[in-house]
């Protein structure tokens, strides 16, 4: 009997220190920089400035999380990944989050044994067509030409959108989104059709940016959201919660230019000031974050709000279904108290 | 029209007639020799005046070469934007290498010349001294360009990228690769079977599969052998397999030259007496290689331009750097300035490495002349 208490004490004591040896978070305060695996180069969305620093919507949410965690945005170590390479890079633990506009699916989800902490980015596969062509919807595209990456999920909901409503279309395959851009600028074909950020991005690579159109179809549903690894629940938490920091930021009016005056006063809306720090917020040392996690997050990065502006509204993105809920639209996070 | 006219009889010192020879004669005989090649000359000359103002003009008169982006370009002219280069050029060579440090870089790359003259010039003078500094330098590069010695601030690998990169890649790859694919020649030559076994299996089995193939396993499936935790540094890996697949491909051309030496060469080696050891160092090699040079810089070339499918699994090398460029919305869609850039870098490089084997070529020359 006390061998076997003994035994359950050893095992328990081993699975404890083992728990709190692979703590991420633990890994993450030891380096002191958060390895953050990010897009090789997408507009918008992770691209290097001229200087050689990682900018974009995606970069930001990487900064984010470690403003929460190790209180300073810049400690970043990023690594470029792939399409291919990015979900054995996280498994492998080359980055403690991958934030590289990736779709949510039921078998990255599940299959590949990996944690999707919410969706930063709703976005869908659309057509861009020139004005030229007098269309104005993807329902009138009628016999018309369509340049369409071979390979991909897109080319089957192209196929599966043009069948349900009985249209007829003549498919050009091409291999990247290069000969996509270059194929449709000489006219070879003339629609266009990926996800709706990449369109835009196309778009804004061409000369008269404004002679072209996306169609307001979106015919797939693509959640981009930031990933971790199966396994460690709090360090999923710390992630998925500073999404929704950023997303509560805009939602109460907190942004990078008055996050430190609402944090010192005491606020009528009482969530603001749990979320800032000012009030207790029940459970927030189980994220083993400080306090002033929030503040941290919006004073170096800035809310929701203000990272999309900064790096897709250039792109001439539209809030739409990126919008909050009570702007009409998908964004709808869970009240912090 | 006053044409000379001779007696008939023997003058030996009369120059060519006029109209034959020099410049007027050579443009006569080439460019205008009948009505047609005329006419072809004439279109010739006006299309390939249209066509180098227009690469001209869109190179370097109505470039821009430095604005604030592509937007700003195209207010200030409408050809090249190069721009995107000029402002870029730091990372195109370094990558993200940290500004502070880039001198590491420049050292490394500087004395990796000093390191290589004794190796590619055997005329040099205090060749032994110099072979000396050679023999030292992989030490001292790694060192300098990883850091985390001698107070020298430890840097990334991810951090690495440009053209910085895919000189460490190429480099390397040749430098290793060369010593194991002729022991892999001499190995699938040797007459001990469990030596030409496996040379023959790891030279069909690498030249079997795809680069890009041995680069996914170098990236993903790596992991998944090693112990969780051991930090094996992707370019490490990477280097590796470029090494292999290259040794593979460099170990045929070298049993190509083997097996071009005449029999009676090894006949003649057998009859002095030579072991195994001195027939390879004195009689085989020296032959061999000579006759492979073409090949192996062939290989090399090769090697150094695949470094660039190093994109797929998510390192940046020139190409990354510049489609990174070009995802940048201030210079999104000058793709054309970016990778003419890119292709200028190759082309150096590589005609350069051409350049050298024929000059090698010419001086061990000995035989053939």
């Amino acid at each position: 009997m006390k061998t076997k208490m003994l035994l359950a004490g050893v095992t328990a004591g081993v699975m404890f220190a083992g728990s709190v040896l692979a703590s991420t978070l633990d890994d993450v305060r030891a380096r002191g920089k958060l390895n953050c695996i990010i897009n090789t180069g997408l507009a918008g969305f992770a691209a290097p400035d001229d200087k050689g620093n990682w900018t974009g919507f995606d970069v930001d949410f990487c900064r984010a999380v470690a403003a929460a965690t190790l209180g300073d945005a810049d400690k970043v170590n990023y690594t470029t990944a792939t399409g291919k390479t990015r979900f054995t890079k996280l498994a492998a633990g080359e980055g403690e989050v991958l934030s590289r506009n990736t779709t949510w699916t039921f078998s990255r989800d599940v299959d590949l044994s990996q944690t999707f902490i919410g969706v930063n980015y709703y976005d869908g596969q659309g057509f861009m067509v020139p004005k030229a062509l007098g269309v104005k919807s993807a329902k009138g595209l009628d016999g018309a030409s369509v340049c369409i990456q071979t390979g991909t999920t897109t080319e089957l909901n192209l196929a599966e959108f043009f069948a349900g409503n009985n249209i007829k279309y003549n498919p050009v395959p091409i291999e990247t989104n290069a000969e996509a851009q270059e194929l449709y600028k000489a006219g070879r074909c003339d629609v266009y059709t990926t996800d709706a950020s990449g369109l835009y991005a196309t778009m804004m690579s061409f000369d008269n940016p404004s002679d072209h159109m996306v169609l307001p179809e979106i015919v797939s549903k693509e959640p981009l959201g930031p990933v971790v690894r199966h396994g460690d629940d709090q360090w999923a938490d710390i992630v998925a919660w500073v999404l929704r920091a950023m997303m509560a930021g805009e939602e109460k009016g907190i942004t990078s230019k008055n996050v430190k005056e609402l944090a010192a006063k005491d606020n009528k809306d009482k969530e603001i000031n749990r979320l800032l720090g000012k009030d207790p917020l029940q459970g927030l040392s189980k994220l083993g974050l400080s306090p002033d996690w929030a503040v941290n997050v919006i004073s170096q990065v800035g809310n929701y709000q203000e990272s999309f502006e900064k790096h897709l509204f250039p792109l001439t993105i539209k809030r739409g279904m990126n919008a909050l809920y009570r702007d009409g639209g998908l964004h709808y996070i869970p009240p912090i108290k | 029209m006053s044409e000379k006219t001779y007696k008939p009889g023997n003058y030996p010192d009369l120059p060519p007639p006029p109209g034959t020879v020099g410049v007027y004669g050579w443009i006569r005989q080439n460019l205008f020799s009948s009505i047609s090649n005329s006419l072809l000359t004439i279109i010739s000359v006006v299309l390939l005046y249209y066509l180098i103002n227009g690469i001209i003009g869109w190179f370097f008169l109505d470039a821009v070469f430095d604005a604030e982006s592509k937007i700003a370009c195209r207010k200030i002219n409408d050809g090249a934007c190069w721009a995107v280069i000029t402002r870029r050029v730091g990372q195109f060579v370094y990558g993200f290498y940290p500004e502070a440090e880039r001198w590491r870089i420049d050292i490394t790359f500087l004395t990796m010349f000093i390191a290589f003259a004794p190796l590619l010039y055997p005329d040099i003078p205090k060749r032994k001294w110099l072979l000396y500094f050679s023999l030292f330098y992989p030490f001292f590069a790694f060192v300098l360009i990883m850091g985390g010695y001698f107070g020298l601030q430890k840097i990334e690998y991810s951090l690495f990228g440009g053209f910085m990169l895919t000189v460490i890649l190429g480099v390397c790859g040749i430098v290793c690769s060369l010593p194991l694919g002729i022991l892999l020649a001499l190995g699938r030559q040797s007459n001990l079977t469990v030596v030409r076994t496996l040379s023959v299996c790891f030279i069909e089995f690498m030249r079997g599969v795809p680069l890009i193939t041995l680069l996914f396993v170098a990236s993903s499936m790596l992991n998944y052998f090693l112990p969780p935790g051991t930090n094996f540094s992707i370019l490490v890996r990477v280097i590796i397999m470029f090494t292999f697949f290259s040794a593979a491909y460099i170990a045929e051309v070298i049993r190509g030259g083997i097996q071009a030496i005449p029999k009676g060469q090894y006949e003649a080696a057998d009859a002095l007496g030579m072991n195994y050891w001195q027939k390879t160092r004195f009689i085989t090699l020296p032959q061999a290689l000579k006759i492979s040079i073409p090949g192996i810089v062939n290989t090399f070339i090769g090697l150094y331009k695949d470094t660039t499918l190093v994109v797929v699994i998510g390192l940046l090398d020139p190409l990354g750097i510049g489609r990174a460029a070009l995802a940048d919305t201030k210079w999104n869609g000058l793709s054309t300035e970016t990778y003419l850039f890119v292709a200028l870098f190759f082309f150096v490089s590589c005609f350069a490495m051409s350049r050298y084997s024929l000059w090698l070529e010419n001086k061990l020359n000995t035989d053939k002349k």
